[in-house]
Formats: structure tokens, C-alpha cells, sequence
């Protein structure tokens, strides 16, 4: 009697994955998405190697553009850390960007209309008014959830376009520099409410305070009890409401420290780069910031780093204007990193096997 | 004119591509996958479309290209949630990702030209000459007609038919299926492709009919709005139609009004439809109320045959 | 003469990551027989009908189907060649009617759907197997009974010849069954064969032709109904020779009552009936064993007194005190200890490290935070100190909890549980999948609890267990509870019999 034999492809789960699968993997992928974007660059007729080259060099190759590059970080790693919070309690945070815009026009309503406030007092009244706009844009979203169960994914989504329409309206309205040329940008932030910068470059002290964010957010989860309920929550909900947690009122706190880091990037961004409120001032941080989390694993200190390659993505995809190429090839570029990245992790969990089908099994 | 019947013929216009999107998520999502990206899809049919109509002058390659950018997504989507099991709502904002950077990419060359040719509306002789019916209905674009054939079409096959009643039960029950051998895999696959392509051609009317030019982000959200509309319309291309036409409507008010001088500002009458949208998901939770969702009960999971 | 066998299962051996789930089984049916296949939990019913229905693939053995070898390698292998199956959880599309899902099933819609014809059709075959269903009504609407016909008639409806019913009577009342019992002698009759699954003798009794005893992976044995009794069958199902075990404990008598339950009923998590009419008192310092096959309420028992279901009917009392609308977290800090059965799903988190999931519970307590922070060198003392009484294997307190071992994880748990100075410990299957050291220290550390004057209940279907360790002891069968009675009172075999269902011991007779 014939056995019939045939072959098929299976998912086997790892007992657990050895730490060259882990950071193997991700590079894998990531180097697949150059590569399958180099073929679309190819097709619009641009030599990819020339442009990915280019890209690099005007990213990290001087060290006026290594700076350059760290200052379109700052922003990401602050909306970034906020992602990161919302994702590991397994909240769909995509309003990120709103929360920047936000947090940037409670920056710049301070820092121009609080002329009581004294001097010293101006950068620290920003940097709460921002925290505290950004944070409650975020717990605003994501309300219905909490009450209704509606899934914030597109909630906080729409509050995005709401938040870049709602400052749109200032810039073009009430607060337009009419002395100016009228261009749709506010007045410039008096001078004390400009963030110091290092030396002579344009490097400025939001820095310092993207990196003490990343150690807060670190030691939060680590030693805080309220940190520790939330990494419960976000691993094995049943177990959470076994502990007896209290799951809502952790995602209301979780939005609020979401939102709240994200509405820093606008405060930075206002107080050391810009220095007015202006149309579109997140300009794609915040969803980048989404990217960037998912490809750190939500570790702050990867974060930080993943967003400073980012920042010299997005510098190096300036320069590339000059090829007549979009910058909008840094955005295509992040999204197949995310979509390889993301199918690349079943090969973390489980490895391929090859199976015969008499019972026996061959990898 | 300001009578009701240009508005709502306005409306229907405006509404098309929404229409096309929430329909084509329709059939993704009942098939129990959950494609957040319409937004991303919906640029790259939009780009696609017309680029190569640009080039080639053809405004049925154009479809075609759209309706093949759609399917190669959907293939994309459903190798990654179906085989490789990713997680669908993340995988669904990479495609968004990708799918605004791609489109900017492609769209900058083409950027500021304007079509040789487009969808033009046309009158149905003799029908639009139908009382208030024959203005609002019959004085719109082929883009347009077509969807007056593939919205019925699809209700019927959804709740009509056999093979609708294994799309409606792979949603459910997947597992219901697999028991009686039917392959629930490669349906996935088939409706992810399908659905996806017709979202594409969502975005394909925009910039072979609506506008018709490349905008960079021509989008602007709408994809996000019919993933909402897909909730909102309880599954069912009919309500989807129903609820196009309403964001359509709340648009085409929105324009007016910016136009009659009114004191509120333009910037906040085009938060309407996003603010419409939120309430639209609230809405359709207090109607849930305390009973069974109305969704496909196997929406965004992964079928695994030996889940043990 | 000699009937040919529908189907012939030999030597089918299926392997899983860490455990043999069937070992070199045999199993034959011939056409015109009720065949029952009965076993405990754990026996191996549920992987052998996985690889009847081809969803499973055996590591080894063949299967021959009407003569010829066969490879079962999906599930529609199995429904072309008339195997169908009716799962205890039904697989049926809910907002669907009943005829649809039949003629889903069978794949007999047609391009267009016609409800006059479909509807027609179902109730030609409802009338002649004795099926009573309403073809248009929607499933969400039916009873479990009846929903349960539905399965069966999608069967029959797709033609098939061997149809298999898993624990089928776990969700009727007798009088269903009965029904039940009457529609399958009738396919039997018409030339099918049925395989029932089933730990429950009475009915085995009632309805089989022929019987194939599974234990521990393997079949033990098969026999015609004619050729055996009751007893026989006990033996062959639970292992050993009914005697009585050696209690290793004095009973210490508890006066104060810790916990009391009043009449209490509960669903389980599909709305169906789990607890009926539930009276318990649990005293302090005493252990009461709770035996009973899994699936007959327990979960629902241990949840109900752990503050995380809401009984429907009936009062909850905490040392006099009505708690029966209190969640978890107040069960919690009211005292109430639970260790559930799934202790890596549910008890324990697998990402963190032991010291993290040794909080779980005090973390908002002095001695493992201050003012929010955590006092990082106090939980690792507290966990070290668990780690060295329970003697827990492991390479250091920071390790991930998905690494450890079974036993290891459940003594964490326990550790942890107990640390906290409970009132009441609620253990359900507290020593399931353990070595025997594990088991060992597991039950010397409930001994300890006991005699420091908690308030046990212990869950298990190991009869030894429950002997060695409980004062008191009572059956939970169909969701009812037999009355506990002091354990000199009792004995193996009435416990056993009570397990199956036999009469002798139960409150409610129907």
C-alpha cells in the first residue's frame, strides 16, 4: 500500500526565542523594505543607491547635519514616549498629532498672552499648559471608550483633523502677526519664552528635556506602582481584573500621560525651533511617532535612539527635494519598515517547518 | 442654485468615493478582516489611477490600474493578517504609511498637471428629465451610474445568495465553516482582495472624476471616515450608501455656507465631517446598547485551525 | 455474521509538546450501532475525535474508512467521506436561521437562496429522525436543546454515515436527553453509526450498543453493552480497585463558619444554567473537597466565591457578613485567596519575572510600595523568602514566570496567595499536570493553611487527593452539589459513583 506523501509548510511555536532571532529579524526586514522601495524608486526613473546615499549623507554625514538631524528628533521622541505609553496598555493611540498641535497652541497662548507671568516662570508655564492641553486631548478622545466602549482608533484619529483645523484657525485669524506679511503664523514668542540653546548651533534644551522624559517614562514603569498596574493591564487583562485592577481609570491615566508627552513636542518645538504658532507645525510626527514605538518594542532609551535615525530620515528627505524627489519618500520608506517589520514577527514566535505528512516532521 | 435638489445632487457626487470605500470595506470586514487602511489604499488607487491615465490616455486603464493597485494591496493585507497572523489594526496604519509616502512619492511628478481627459457627468437621456429625481439621480458621472449597479449588486449577493451566506457566516463563525470543509483561508484572501479593490476606486474617482487632478493627500481623511461608515451602516452596503450621501450632504452644506459669508469661520465648517464621524461611532454604540454588537463576531482575529 | 466495520481506527498515537495525548488507540464501529466512548477528563476523547474530523493529524496509526486506507489530513476529507461531528461548544452561526445554517453546512444553498425550499427540506428531515426544529427561527433564539438538534440534523443532512457527539447530554435536562437518546436509536436504525463521548455510566447504559473505555491516551477496552456492568465499567474508567485510602490526617472540628452559600445559582459564560441551588458552609480550619469530572460547574463554584461572578439566585455570606454583590477586588481585600486552574492564563502574567508576579496582589500594600514607588529591594526579599520556603526552582527571581515549571509556578502562586493572610482559600485543581514532589509540597503547605485555621475549599477529580486531604467532601455533578458529608462517612466508590452521575448521595432527583 502507497503512503501518499505530500509536503506542507507549517507554523511550529518557539519554546523561547533566542536574542539573534530577536534582533536578526527586525534588521532582516528592514533591509527587505529598502530594498522593495528601491525597486519603486527605480521604477519612477531615480537610481536608488544614489538616493538612499544622498539620504544618508545629508541625515548623519556632517555634523551640522547630525545636529539637524537630533532637532527633527526632539518632537518624536517626546510624541513617541506618549505612543508608547497608550500602546502598551493596548489603546490604539493614533492622535498623536492632535495632542502636538494642541500641546503647541497652549505653548504659544502663554507665552504671549500671560504678560503677568514673570520671566522665569514663562518656559515652565509653557511646558505645563502644553502637557495639560495635549493630555486632555487625549483623555477627550478617548471618553467614549471608557463610557460607551467605542474603539478609539478612529476617534482619536478625527480629533487629529478637529486639532490641526482648530489651530489653523488661530494662525489664520485671531492671532495672524499683522505686522508681518500676512503670512498665517502668529507673532514671535518673546525671548524668554525661547528655550536655551547649546552654543551657536540650533540645537536647543528641549533636548535635555526629551531625555528626561525617556528616563521618567523608564523609571515610571519600573518602580512606580501605578506603572506596574498598567504593564499588567497591557500583558494579560484577565489576569488585571483577577488582581482586582481597575482597568478604566488606568486608561483615562494612560491617555492623560499619552497625550499630555506628545502635547511636549508642540512645546518644544514652539520654543526652540519655530518660535511661532504656525499651520501644520507636527507636519507627520505624530504618526511616525507610531512607527517608531512599534519598531523600538515601547523601550524608551530604543526610542530615543529609533527617533534620532528618524530625524535624519526626515533631514536627509529635505535634501532629496533638490533630485526632485518628494519628502514624502521618507514617509514610504517608514510605512514598508513597519509592514515588513510587523510580518517579520511571527518568524520571532514560531519557526518554519517543513512537514511530511505520514506524522514525521523535518525543518 | 441653492433648491434641494441640486444639493442633494451635489451631495451624491461628493459622496461617490466614500461609497465606493465603505462597500469595499464592507465586504473586507464581513469576511472577518479588519482593514483600517482605506486611507493609504485609497491614495494609492488615487495616484495610480491618474498616472497611468495621464500616460496612457485611457481612462479605462486608469480603472484598471486602480482596481489592480487595490487587489495587490488587499493580497498584501491578507498574506500578512491571514498567514502571518500581524496584528490587523497596526498593520493597517503601516499601510496608511505607506500608502500617503508612496502616493506622494509617485503623485510629485505628476502634481499640477491636469488629465487629458476625465469622466465627464452625463446626462441618461430620458431619465434625467425625470422630475426632481432626474436632476439628483441622473445628471452624475459614470463613476457614479456604476455605483447605482454595484450597491444593489452587492446587497443582493450579501443576503441573497449562497455564496453570501458563507461570506456573512466566515465573519461569524469561521470555524462553523472550516468544520464543514469549506476553505476559510483562501475566502479571506479572495474578499481582502476584492474589498480593497474596490476601495481603491474610491480613491480613483477623486482624481479621474471629482476634482480630476492629483492633490498631494487628496484624501484628507475620507478613508478614516469610511471605516467609520462601514460601523455606522451596521455591515450593510445599503445603510453605507445611505450614510455616503449623508457626509456628501453635510459637505456640500458645509461649502455653501462658507460662501453665503456667514461669521463662523471656514476652519471649523470642515470639522463637520469628522465631528460627524465621532458622532456617528457614539451614535451607533447607544443603539448597540446592551445587545450583541452587531459586528461580525470574528472581526479582527485570526483563524487558527489548532487553537487549542 | 460478520458485519464490515464502517470505520477502523489502529494504533493512532498523537504527540504534543510535552504530553502523549493518544497512545497506539483502537477503535472500531460497524453501521447500525450507538458505539460509546467513555473516559475521563484528560483521557484522550477529545484529540482521538480530532483526528476523526481531520483536524488533527496522528503521529502514528491508520485509519481505514468501508475497507479502504484513508488520510484525514482536513476537514473536508472527513465530511466527503461522512464523518461529522457535534462539538460541546456548537458550531453554529448565531444570527443565521436554522435552515441556513443546515444548508450551509451541507452545501446544499444553491446560487440563489431559496428559504421556501430550504426551509421545506429541514423539516422533511426533522420528521424522519424524530428532530423537532423550527427551520426559520434564528439560532440565538433556541434553547441549548434544540440548538443541539440543529447539529445533528446538519449532519444528516449532508449525508453522513458516522456521526459523533461530544458530551451531548452535558447541556440538557433529563428529559432532553431522553429525546436525545430516542432520535439516535432511531439513526441507528436507518444504518448510521453514532459515537457518543461521555464520562456519564448512566447514560452509557441506557443507550449504547457497544462500549470502548479510554484512560490516560490509551484504550483499555471494548465490549458490548451485553458483556459488562456498571461496576466493571468503573473500574476500567477510573484505574484501581475501589478501596478505601488511608486518611494521613486527623479531622479537626471547625466551629466558626468562614463562608456560607444559600441557594446560590450562576450561568456560565454562554448563559447557561452552571450552578443550581448551591447550599455550602465552609468553616474555618477545615478543608472541603469538592470531586466532581471538570465541566460540571466547578469554575463557576470557585469564580462565585471569589468575588468575580455574580450569582443570579441565591446569597453569599462572609463570616456573617452578605457579600454576594462584591467584585473581585473587594473579595480580595476582604481576605479571599484564589488559585485558579489556569494558573499561567489567568494567575500569573508569563512576560514578567517572578518578583513582579509576587505582587500581583499586595503591590498597593506598605511592605511592597511607598507613596506609589516600589520598594524594589523588599518585594525581592519577600519573593526571595517565598522562593526558599516553598523550595521553587529557579534560576534567579528575575526570570520571565512562562519559563518555570509547573509545579514551580504553582507554588509562586500558592506563596503568593498565602503570604497574604487570607480568611478563605479557594484551590481549584491546585496540583493538575504536577510532579509528585510538586503535588507533595502543595498539599503540605494547604495542610499548613488548614491548621493555621483558614477556611479551604479544595476543587480536584483526583479521588486520592481529596481523601488524603479534605474533613469534609461533596460530588458537584450538573451543576448541583451532593451533600458534604465528614470523610469517615465516606468512601471511594460512593464519591466515584457520584462522580458519573450514579444515583446514591444526590439531593435533587429529576
Amino acid at each position: 500500500m502507497r503512503n501518499n506523501c505530500r509536503w506542507s509548510l507549517h507554523f511550529e511555536k518557539r519554546e523561547r526565542p533566542a536574542w539573534y532571532i530577536r534582533v536578526l529579524t527586525p534588521v532582516i526586514c528592514i533591509l527587505l523594505a529598502f530594498f522593495c522601495c528601491g525597486i519603486v524608486v527605480a521604477a519612477q526613473g531615480f537610481a536608488p543607491l544614489a538616493v538612499y546615499s544622498r539620504l544618508l549623507k545629508n541625515a548623519f554625514g556632517s555634523s551640522f547635519s547630525f545636529l539637524e538631524s537630533v532637532l527633527q528628533a526632539i518632537p518624536l521622541i517626546f510624541c513617541g514616549l506618549g505612543v508608547s505609553i497608550a500602546f502598551r496598555m493596548s489603546l490604539n493611540n493614533i492622535g498623536a498629532e492632535g495632542q502636538y498641535a494642541m500641546g503647541a497652541f497652549a505653548a504659544t497662548g502663554v507665552a504671549l498672552f500671560c504678560p503677568w507671568l514673570p520671566e522665569h516662570l514663562l518656559l515652565p508655564g509653557m511646558i505645563l499648559a502644553g502637557f495639560a492641553a495635549g493630555a486632555l486631548w487625549g483623555v477627550l478622545a478617548v471618553l467614549p471608550r471608557v463610557t460607551l466602549g467605542v474603539s478609539e482608533t478612529i476617534v482619536t484619529l478625527m480629533c487629529n483633523y478637529i486639532a490641526l483645523l482648530f489651530v489653523n484657525y488661530w494662525c489664520y485669524g485671531p492671532w495672524r502677526d499683522r505686522t508681518g506679511n500676512n503670512m498665517p503664523y502668529s507673532p514671535i514668542i518673546p525671548e524668554a519664552a525661547h528655550f536655551p540653546t547649546f552654543g551657536s548651533s540650533r540645537l536647543h534644551t528641549g533636548l535635555l528635556l526629551a531625555i528626561a522624559m525617556t528616563v521618567l517614562v523608564f523609571l515610571f514603569y519600573r518602580c512606580t506602582t501605578r506603572g506596574y498596574q498598567m504593564r499588567v493591564i497591557g500583558s494579560n487583562p484577565l489576569a488585571a481584573r483577577y488582581a482586582g485592577l481597575k482597568v478604566n481609570s488606568n486608561i483615562l491615566l494612560a491617555m492623560a500621560l499619552s497625550g499630555g508627552l506628545a502635547g511636549l513636542a508642540g512645546v518644544t518645538q514652539i520654543g526652540g525651533v519655530v518660535f511661532r504658532l504656525e499651520p501644520d507645525l507636527p507636519n507627520g510626527a505624530g504618526y511616525t511617532a507610531i512607527v517608531i514605538a512599534y519598531l523600538s518594542g515601547f523601550n524608551p532609551f530604543v526610542i530615543l535612539l529609533v527617533s534620532i535615525l528618524f530625524g535624519g530620515l526626515t533631514q536627509g528627505g529635505f535634501s532629496l527635494q533638490i533630485m526632485g524627489i518628494s519628502s514624502k519618500i521618507v514617509t514610504m520608506i517608514q510605512g514598508a519598515v513597519l509592514l515588513f517589520v510587523l510580518g517579520g514577527e511571527i518568524f520571532i514566535r514560531n519557526r518554519l517547518v517543513l512537514v511530511k505528512r505520514t506524522g514525521e516532521k523535518e525543518v | 442654485m441653492n433648491t434641494l435638489a441640486s444639493i442633494l445632487a451635489s451631495a451624491i457626487a461628493a459622496s461617490a468615493s466614500l461609497m465606493y470605500a465603505s462597500t469595499g470595506e464592507i465586504l473586507t470586514e464581513r469576511s472577518g478582516t479588519l482593514n483600517l487602511g482605506l486611507e493609504g489604499v485609497m491614495l494609492m488607487g488615487a495616484v495610480m489611477a491618474y498616472t497611468t491615465a495621464y500616460h496612457t490616455k485611457s481612462l479605462a486603464l486608469g480603472i484598471l490600474a486602480a482596481l489592480l493597485t487595490g487587489m495587490a494591496v488587499g493580497l498584501v493585507f491578507a498574506f500578512m493578517t491571514v498567514t502571518l497572523q500581524a496584528n490587523q489594526v497596526v498593520c493597517g496604519l503601516a499601510l496608511v504609511t505607506l500608502g500617503t509616502g508612496l502616493s506622494g512619492f509617485i503623485g510629485k511628478s505628476i502634481s499640477g498637471t491636469t488629465l487629458p481627459v476625465s469622466f465627464q457627468k452625463i446626462a441618461i437621456p430620458g431619465l434625467c428629465d425625470l422630475p426632481f429625481f432626474g436632476k439628483v439621480l441622473f445628471r452624475q458621472d459614470p463613476m457614479v451610474y456604476a455605483l447605482y449597479l454595484l450597491i444593489p449588486l452587492l446587497y443582493v449577493f450579501l443576503f441573497k445568495t449562497g455564496p453570501g451566506l458563507r461570506l456573512r457566516a466566515l465573519g461569524e463563525n469561521p470555524a462553523a465553516l472550516d468544520a464543514a470543509g469549506i476553505r476559510v483561508y483562501f475566502l479571506r484572501y479572495i474578499y481582502a482582495m476584492g474589498g480593497t479593490a474596490i476601495v481603491a476606486l474610491g480613491g480613483a474617482y477623486m482624481t479621474l472624476a471629482f476634482t480630476p487632478t492629483w492633490i498631494d493627500n487628496i484624501t484628507a481623511g475620507s478613508g478614516w471616515i469610511a471605516a467609520a461608515l462601514v460601523i455606522f451602516s451596521f455591515w450593510n452596503p445599503l445603510y453605507a450608501a445611505l450614510g455616503s450621501v449623508l457626509f456628501g450632504t453635510v459637505n456640500v452644506l458645509a461649502l455653501r455656507l462658507q460662501m453665503t459669508g456667514i461669521p463662523i469661520s471656514s476652519f471649523f465648517i470642515s470639522m463637520l465631517p469628522y465631528l460627524c464621524t465621532i458622532a456617528v461611532l457614539v451614535f451607533s454604540a447607544l443603539s448597540f446598547g446592551g445587545k450583541l454588537s452587531k459586528a461580525p463576531k470574528a472581526l479582527g482575529s485570526y483563524y487558527d485551525r489548532e487553537d487549542r | 455474521m460478520e458485519k464490515q466495520p464502517l470505520l477502523e481506527m489502529r494504533g493512532i498515537t498523537k504527540r504534543f509538546p510535552g504530553v502523549i495525548a493518544n497512545e497506539n488507540v483502537d477503535l472500531t464501529l460497524y453501521p447500525s450501532e450507538v458505539h460509546a466512548l467513555l473516559g475521563e477528563n484528560g483521557a484522550g476523547k477529545s484529540t482521538l475525535m480530532n483526528i476523526l474530523t481531520g483536524i488533527y493529524f496522528p503521529n502514528e496509526g491508520t485509519i481505514r474508512c468501508r475497507g479502504r486506507a484513508v488520510s484525514l489530513d482536513s476537514p473536508r476529507k472527513a465530511v466527503e467521506l461522512g464523518i461529522g461531528m457535534v462539538h460541546q461548544h456548537f458550531k453554529l452561526v448565531e444570527p443565521m436561521t436554522v435552515a441556513e445554517n443546515i444548508c450551509l453546512y451541507a452545501g446544499k444553498c444553491g446560487f440563489f437562496l431559496n428559504k421556501k425550499r430550504m426551509n421545506a427540506q429541514v423539516e422533511e428531515y426533522a420528521r424522519r429522525f424524530h428532530l423537532a426544529v423550527d427551520p426559520s427561527a434564528t439560532i440565538q433564539q433556541l434553547s441549548i436543546g434544540e440548538q443541539q438538534r440543529v447539529e445533528i440534523l446538519k449532519l444528516l443532512v449532508s449525508g453522513a454515515e458516522i456521526l459523533i457527539l461530544d458530551e451531548p447530554t452535558a447541556v440538557l435536562t433529563p428529559q432532553e436527553a431522553n429525546a436525545l437518546f430516542d432520535a439516535l436509536r432511531q439513526m441507528a436504525r436507518e444504518g448510521k453509526s453514532v459515537l457518543i463521548i461521555t464520562h456519564k455510566l448512566g447514560e452509557v447504559m441506557q443507550v449504547a450498543d457497544r462500549i470502548t473505555v479510554l484512560r490516560d491516551g490509551r484504550s483499555i477496552a471494548t465490549m458490548p453493552l451485553a458483556q459488562t456492568n456498571q461496576d466493571e465499567l468503573t473500574v476500567l474508567m477510573v484505574g484501581r480497585q475501589l478501596e478505601t485510602v488511608k486518611r494521613s490526617v486527623e479531622r479537626q472540628a471547625g466551629e466558626q463558619v468562614m463562608m456560607q452559600l444559600s441557594g446560590v445559582c450562576a450561568s456560565n459564560d454562554r448563559h447557561l444554567p452552571a450552578l443550581r441551588m448551591i447550599d455550602l458552609s465552609l468553616h474555618a480550619g477545615e478543608i472541603v473537597g469538592i470531586a466532581g469530572v471538570s465541566g460540571n460547574g466547578q469554575r463557576e463554584l470557585a469564580e462565585v466565591m471569589a468575588g468575580l461572578r455574580k450569582p443570579t439566585a441565591g446569597r453569599l455570606m462572609l463570616e456573617g457578613r452578605d457579600v454576594t454583590a462584591q467584585n473581585s477586588r473587594k473579595a480580595i481585600a476582604d481576605g479571599i485567596a484564589y488559585i485558579p486552574e489556569d494558573r499561567l492564563g489567568v494567575g500569573l502574567i508569563g512576560k514578567m519575572d517572578l518578583a513582579e508576579n509576587y505582587i500581583l496582589k499586595n503591590f498597593a500594600k506598605p511592605q511592597s510600595s511607598r507613596w506609589g514607588i516600589l520598594r524594589k529591594s523588599a518585594i525581592e526579599r519577600q519573593t526571595q523568602a517565598a522562593v526558599d520556603t516553598y523550595e521553587i526552582k529557579t534560576a534567579g527571581i528575575h526570570t520571565p514566570a512562562g519559563l518555570m515549571s509547573g509545579g514551580n509556578l504553582q507554588k509562586l502562586l500558592i506563596g503568593r496567595e498565602v503570604a497574604e493572610d487570607p480568611k478563605v482559600i479557594i484551590a481549584a485543581y491546585p496540583v493538575h499536570g504536577l510532579d509528585v514532589g510538586a503535588i507533595n509540597s502543595i498539599h503540605k503547605i494547604l495542610l499548613e493553611e488548614r491548621h493555621k485555621g483558614k477556611a479551604i475549599l479544595l476543587i480536584s477529580e483526583d479521588i486520592d487527593e481529596l481523601f488524603a486531604l479534605s474533613d469534609r467532601i461533596a460530588v458537584l455533578y450538573s451543576g448541583q452539589l451532593s451533600e458534604p458529608i465528614p470523610i469517615e462517612q465516606a468512601t471511594v466508590e460512593t464519591i466515584g459513583l457520584l462522580m458519573v452521575g450514579r444515583e446514591g448521595g444526590m439531593k435533587h432527583e429529576e
